[in-house]
């Protein structure tokens, strides 16, 4: 084992039990300059959110029409925005950042994706951040990731992907980091260093097992420990992976992570496909949005001022309700923006009305403006990210249009 | 390259064992895959059939409960209630044992192998309380006796199973000019149609629209469930007419379920369901990114035998593209865990002993943390097969963290890490891997480094 490097050593050294507040030497303390100040939170909110339902147009007479049951108590329950608009009430915890102007809406907004209506592509395009013209299967990195490697100064510790899920919007060649809140890696020096040994020739691992550990260090919950559980360990570590994907504990520790050195984060909050049932689904669906945005805001503090949250979906649902007191899958929807960077109190997107003739395929809420649109002014405004890189390789093809005016 | 039996063990099956031998040819393969299902019968997991009687007796129990919250016999109702409830569950997470137990015994993984991944094409989750844990029966009844036969016929047997009718909400899609749903209160859902269409046979890319998306969710009303009864026609809620799907139409002779199967007879022999199903095999099994004619030949094959899957199967293991490039693809965390039981040898009892809670601990928690809860994909697409969407930061290091743990908490007794070596991957282990395990500290640290090892988690 002669070929052991210093930073081997080190990382053997860092499991000997020092804990890591005491042990600056051995924590990947990056020195290049931080990125700025300023956050960003992207929320992917998988399953189709049905953007009728929580930035109601109550002033559209149609509304009634197409969901008679969804929509009959629609005018009394909402929480008025701004007399045409009016906000799902399981969002009624977000109602004073609304007054704040921290939180905001944008109304009749899809990507490019159409027709086919499936979530996988949907998503998969929502991610990708590109158009109709690139087969989706080919693109291989998602826009968070292009981002990074157009920022200045962005290091592998500012981006943080939280959560098992799966998240194709920042993979790609810049470094992110990846974790669930309840993962932990015991193992000895010894064994660690023969682990390097046997992924030397295997990229994939090698590289991945260095990124797991440095994480799993810089976030304490690595050891040198043997493994072996006591019956109070077990118990805890079964209720740490039963609420491990909850949206409260993802934005947990999203928020810690960005207390710190990430200025951006990335996570799945699902529950959003409501084909039957809608009036529950959708309440517990945005019960965890609600909450994980205020959960961010905890631990932001003062950081609050210097952060923008958007939470995006894959498409909009039907326009009328269907036969199961639920919605089929659509094409435009809404988006949620909230933070005290962003320049609430206001529904921004044009309204394109609800007559059939104005609806998609006259059936679906007709896009009028691109969702990629507003993470790109986002990114303008809060990274410096400038127009050309924004409209040709974040998001390739993206016409950015007037700037909406989306920050404080 | 050609045959060769440890690669077929471990790639095409369920790994190297050290009680049992790796098949010897394609031929050996393909008759065991033939004969009888013998793990099923060591270790059975009973239809989802079956469990209706005992469902319905939940079901009315917790009915009775809900009934009498408010009276003075709440707590009683809720007693009795909550016991079967709990029986239930227990006789169903049996599965998982049963499961692990055939993995690690059977003579013929390839088939184990092919279940999962019929399971995974036709993936259903358990939308409420009573059918959360019932995936592994559903696969029992619908995909397993079907793996080595005609795709048509697991087409027709999955499409018309109440798991699958429930969890993409066809039990609740109505003709909206059907007897029942003219009164205009329950409509049309087309969750089913689209994911038949997109996932379960012609695939994403063919040339089909909304209109036959549409289509199809007409023609497949009439397919329904319920405790009762199981699956059930209800003519009284077919859409009348006939309906055109993929330029081909069906039905108009007033309601039938025989145009509904029709429908699933045409689109299971289709030239692009062939296409794909020929593309999803390759990449499950050969690699993420396979031989262009690897997958051609699997898809004539399919074509020439109308979907003999058998056929499909040997043409794929005849393929030299089958045996090259080892290492291609990465297990799935469940094929982790099942290949490191058998290289172990573990003692199925053990896992039939555990109860929810070690289970959980031992097993469902680490699958989860790995990216792949139990019974709970992420959609009907299933899981992902790229192995980058497995091996990352948190991934891997649940797999380490399970490899180093799972192996000494689960049976004791553990081999010398160097025997378990030869045991578990045998010629395709390299210098640095036998170093290591030579040199690890403890038993347990060698073991799960081998574990843990490239070689170990690719296939």
């Amino acid at each position: 084992m002669g070929d052991l490097s210093r930073r081997n050593f080190l990382r053997g050294a860092s499991a000997l039990g020092c804990s890591l507040a005491a042990s600056p030497l051995i924590t990947p303390v990056t020195l290049a300059a931080a990125p700025g100040e300023n956050r960003l939170v992207v929320i992917i909110l998988r399953g189709a959110m049905d953007g009728l339902d929580v930035v109601r147009p109550l002033g559209d007479p149609m509304l009634g029409q197409y969901r008679p049951r969804l929509a009959s108590r629609a005018r009394d329950e909402s929480f008025d925005l701004d007399g045409f608009y009016g906000m799902h009430p399981a969002l009624a915890p977000l109602q004073g950042l609304w007054r704040d102007g921290h939180l905001g809406f944008a109304q009749a907004v899809s990507t490019p994706y159409r027709d086919k209506r499936s979530h996988f592509d949907g998503q998969d395009m929502l991610e990708a951040g590109t158009g109709m013209d690139v087969p989706i299967s080919s693109v291989r990195d998602g826009w968070l990731n292009r981002l990074l490697q157009i920022m200045p100064n962005a290091s592998s510790e500012t981006a943080f992907a939280v959560g098992r899920e799966e998240m194709k919007i920042v993979s790609g060649p810049a470094p992110v980091n990846s974790w669930s809140p309840d993962a932990r890696l015991d193992m000895s020096p010894q064994a660690r260093l023969l682990l390097d040994q046997i992924y030397h020739d295997d990229p994939l691992f090698r590289d991945t097992s260095v990124e797991a550990i440095e994480i799993a260090e810089s976030l304490g919950v690595a050891s040198g420990d043997s493994f072996g559980l006591s019956k109070d360990e077990m118990r805890e570590l079964i209720r740490a992976q039963q609420q491990a994907g909850q949206a409260a504990v993802l934005a947990d520790f999203a928020g810690r992570r960005l207390a710190e050195d990430a200025r951006i984060a990335a996570f799945s909050i699902g529950g959003w496909d409501t084909h039957r049932g809608q009036e529950r689904g959708i309440r517990r669906a945005l019960d965890g949005l609600s909450q994980a945005i205020l959960t961010l805001k905890g631990h932001l503090g003062p950081h609050w001022d210097r952060t923008a949250i958007v939470a995006v979906t894959e498409f909009g649902r039907t326009a009328r309700e269907n036969g199961t007191r639920g919605t089929d899958h659509g094409t435009a929807g809404a988006m949620v923006m909230a933070g005290g960077a962003i320049r609430g109190g206001q529904v921004f997107g044009k309204w394109p009305g609800l007559d059939e003739a104005a609806l998609y395929g006259r059936r679906d809420l007709m896009p009028t403006g691109d969702v990629r649109a507003y993470p790109a002014w986002l990114m303008a405004g809060l990274f410096g990210s400038d127009a050309a890189s924004l409209q040709t390789r974040v998001f390739p093809g993206l016409d950015l249009g007037r700037d909406p005016g989306l920050l404080a | 390259m050609s045959f060769r039996p440890d690669i077929a063990a471990i790639r095409f099956g369920e790994g190297l064992s050290p009680d049992v031998a790796p098949p010897t040819s394609v031929e050996a393969v393909m008759a065991g895959l033939r004969g009888p299902d013998r793990a099923a019968a060591a270790f059975p997991i009973p239809k989802f059939d079956s469990l209706r009687s005992k469902m319905q007796e939940v079901a009315e129990l917790r009915r009775n409960y809900r009934r009498g919250r408010d009276g003075p016999d709440a707590e009683k109702l809720q007693d009795i209630f909550r016991k079967a409830r709990g029986e239930y569950n227990r006789e169903l997470l049996k599965s998982f044992a049963a499961g692990l137990g055939r993995s690690i015994t059977t003579q013929d993984g390839f088939r184990e192998r092919l279940a999962r991944f019929w399971a995974d094409h036709f993936t259903v989750v358990g939308k409420d309380a009573l059918t959360r844990f019932a995936v592994p029966h559903y696969v029992e009844e619908a995909i397993r006796p079907h793996v080595a036969g005609r795709f048509e016929d697991m087409l027709v047997a999955v499409v018309t199973h109440p798991m699958m009718l429930n969890y993409l909400d066809q039990t609740s899609s109505i003709g909206p000019n059907s007897q029942f749903g003219r009164g205009g209160k329950r409509g049309l859902n087309e969750n089913l149609a689209r994911e038949l269409l997109e996932l379960h046979t012609v695939g994403v890319g063919a040339a089909y629209s909304q209109t036959d998306v549409r289509q199809m969710a007409e023609l497949l009303t009439g397919l329904s469930a319920n405790l009762k009864n199981g699956f059930t026609f209800r003519p009284r809620i077919v859409e009348p007419g006939a309906e055109t799907v993929l330029g081909r139409s069906f039905g108009g002779g007033g309601p039938n379920i025989g145009d509904i199967h029709a429908a699933l007879k045409f689109l299971a022999t289709h030239e692009a369901t062939a296409a794909h199903i020929a593309q999803k095999l390759a990449t499950h099994f050969v690699a993420d990114d396979p031989d262009p004619a690897l997958v051609a030949a699997m898809r004539d094959r399919f074509l020439a035998t109308d979907g003999d899957l058998a056929e499909v199967y040997r043409a794929m293991l005849e393929h030299p593209a089958s045996w090259a490039s080892f290492g291609a693809k990465v297990k799935q965390p469940i094929d982790f865990m099942t290949s490191t039981m058998r290289a172990l040898a573990a003692p199925p009892a053990v896992f039939e002993r555990y109860n929810r809670r070690k289970l959980t601990a031992y097993l469902g928690g680490p699958l989860a943390a790995m990216g792949q809860p139990w019974l709970r994909p992420g959609g009907p697409d299933g899981w992902p097969e790229e192995a980058e969407a497995w091996i990352t930061p948190q991934g891997l290091a649940a797999r380490l963290q399970w490899a180093m743990s799972a192996p000494s908490v689960v049976f004791r007794g553990l081999p010398d890490p160097r025997t378990f070596l030869d045991t578990a991957l045998g010629e395709l282990a390299d210098e640095r891997l036998a170093f290591a395990a030579k040199s690890a500290e403890t038993r347990r640290e060698g073991i799960g480094l081998v574990l843990a090892s490239p070689a170990f988690q690719r296939r």
